[in-house]
């Protein structure tokens, strides 16, 4: 695989956009994602409302991967009932772990297939899970809160 | 021929030979030759350890001090001797002075627990900000064990230890029991003045540890002239295996030391209200050692020694002076650590930024430069208070070791180059 299909200009471009990031209220919970052995990290805020995801805001540290995972993420679910939301987690979660295999739909996932090139790398996979794994678990975090 | 020269024609590494004596280092990787610049992460293995390690297990293979047959006395042997090489090679006093470890993790963590174990409230340890996970978590943990306080040295903008500010601040005064420094710091390179700071220590009664794991693998080594007490390192950073470390230590204070791991080899008389224990290093070494990867350290020790360790940190000293003047010369490279050879190690850590003022991720530049064959190591390099104190969150970081060459060093240059344009937009 060549640097321009792993590091496609999409995610150029959102690394150095960062859709949505900065914390803003309301919000209905605030995580903090790491991952360990690389120091990438993201603060992420889900607010929730009348069944839909009405915004996603963040800070974060990371390469490109994460970054730009992370921006495409929050521009995906932004306005989505938070099942469809949840559910493209899932998606995106099956394609990273696909090993290159899965061909993604873009009509489902929109830019995020282009984080199909870094499912062939085992070490970069948790990158570009980084951002949408924060988003579920705020999500469900802000939901419980809801149920309360 | 003078003298002199001919003390320098001896010194001058033959690298072509060392490199040859390396399989892995003939391999292709992503299409085009490796150049490993990951040594202070780990160390590529000389044939001569691996078969070492293979000649042990499939014709000596026992297990130590118990087995009472051929084998097990062929085994006891070949594990004793290797303790003796690598006392040899720190300028030990005795062999008894060295205790295999696993790792200097490993070497760290048994000096804390054995030198902690008297600590009381208001007794003070010191470390520096420039430590190695390793030598940073056994402290705080001891802290937390016995209430005892965490301190530690600033450095300076250079990336020096900031020795006027530990003197404003009396860092290391009557209450200190314990000093733990690294001698070469993993991520900046800076040579620390470990036998200045032992002065310290040993002045007001402090025990002083160091983490030499980036220093015995690349410089020549005396125990005696570092002034520690306590020195701990490890075999794969130093051509030999992973899963063998050791800790050296001056026998008087090993023998005064509690045990630290309890099992079968540290002990003398087992009964059932009460045990004990081996006089030093076997008191430290409970259970089955790692046996052939003793004998594989004791291989590589043997080779260092053959090569010579004043040639080898000769060598590394043009490796980073050539890779110090390449990335000075290197748009967009920010330099961590001192920039001149004084004192310096081959460790040498970096940021990357792109001509429209992006800074290029760590993981990012370590991508590409893999997709050209050059490896490096890109994260915090398990110094994070080091990063956070320089107010970044991560690193590039090149090393060497006595096979890295110059033109190597050329390949990671120019790939840098393309890195930095690929993510400015220039690709």
């Amino acid at each position: 695989m060549s640097m321009e299909q792993l590091y496609q200009d999409i995610i150029l471009e959102h690394y150095k956009l960062k859709s949505h990031s900065g914390r803003r209220e309301p919000f209905g919970a605030e995580v903090h994602h790491v991952n360990p052995s690389c120091g990438d990290e993201v603060t992420l805020r889900v607010d929730l409302a009348d069944g839909r995801v009405r915004d996603v805001s963040y800070d974060g540290v990371g390469c490109a991967i994460s970054q730009a995972s992370t921006s495409i993420m929050s521009d995906l679910v932004i306005g989505q009932p938070v099942a469809d939301a949840l559910r493209l987690h899932d998606e995106f979660l099956a394609l990273m772990q696909s090993q290159g295999k899965s061909e993604p739909d873009e009509d489902v996932l929109g830019d995020a297939v282009a984080f199909v090139g870094v499912s062939q790398l085992p070490a970069r996979v948790k990158c570009a899970l980084l951002g949408w794994s924060a988003f579920k678990d705020a999500t469900l975090r802000a939901t419980a809160e809801e149920d309360e | 021929m003078t003298v002199t020269d001919e003390t320098e024609v001896s010194m001058a590494l033959d690298v072509a030979a060392v490199r040859s004596d390396f399989p892995i280092l003939t391999r292709d990787v992503a299409g085009v030759p490796l150049a490993y610049l990951d040594s202070a992460n780990t160390s590529q293995k000389p044939r001569a350890v691996v078969d070492a390690i293979s000649d042990h297990l499939l014709r000596h293979n026992a297990n130590v001090a118990r087995a009472m047959h051929t084998l097990g006395a062929e085994a006891t042997g070949a594990f004793e001797a290797a303790r003796a090489k690598v006392a040899a090679f720190v300028g030990a006093a005795r062999p008894e002075e060295i205790v295999f470890t696993k790792n200097a993790s490993e070497a760290l963590n048994l000096a804390a627990h054995t030198l902690g174990a008297g600590l009381r409230p208001g007794d003070e340890i010191v470390v520096s900000v420039m430590e190695h996970h390793s030598n940073i978590v056994p402290w705080q943990l001891l802290a937390q064990r016995t209430g005892a306080t965490l301190r530690w040295f600033d450095i300076t903008a250079e990336g020096r230890l900031d020795l006027d500010r530990a003197r404003a601040e009396g860092l290391v005064n009557e209450r200190t029991r314990i000093v733990s420094l690294t001698w070469v710091s993993n991520v900046l390179g800076t040579v620390n003045p470990v036998a200045r700071i032992a002065g310290w220590a040993h002045a007001v009664g402090a025990t002083m540890v160091v983490d030499g794991s980036q220093g015995v693998p690349h410089l020549p080594t005396s125990v005696a002239e570092l002034g520690a007490d306590l020195l701990a390192f490890t075999g794969h950073k130093m051509l030999g295996p992973t899963g063998i470390g050791a800790l050296w230590g001056r026998y008087e204070l090993l023998a005064s030391l509690p045990p630290f791991l309890g099992g079968g080899e540290m002990i003398e008389v087992v009964r059932m209200d009460g045990s004990t224990y081996a006089p030093p290093p076997h008191r430290f070494e409970a259970g089955t050692p790692p046996i052939a990867e003793a004998v594989g350290l004791g291989a590589a020790v043997d080779y260092l020694t053959a090569l010579g360790m004043d040639a080898v940190a000769a060598h590394e000293r043009e490796i980073t002076e050539h890779l110090l003047t390449g990335l000075s010369q290197t748009p967009g490279v920010r330099l961590l650590g001192p920039a001149d050879l004084d004192d310096r190690g081959g460790a040498v850590s970096f940021t990357l930024t792109t001509a429209d003022g992006f800074e290029v991720h760590p993981h990012d530049v370590m991508q590409l430069l893999d997709s050209r064959g050059v490896a490096v190591r890109g994260g915090h390099h398990c110094a994070r208070p080091l990063h956070d104190r320089l107010g970044i969150a991560t690193s590039t970081r090149a090393s060497s070791h006595a096979y890295t060459t110059t033109a190597e060093v050329d390949r990671l240059l120019d790939a840098l180059a393309y890195t930095r344009d690929f993510f400015g937009g220039a690709r």
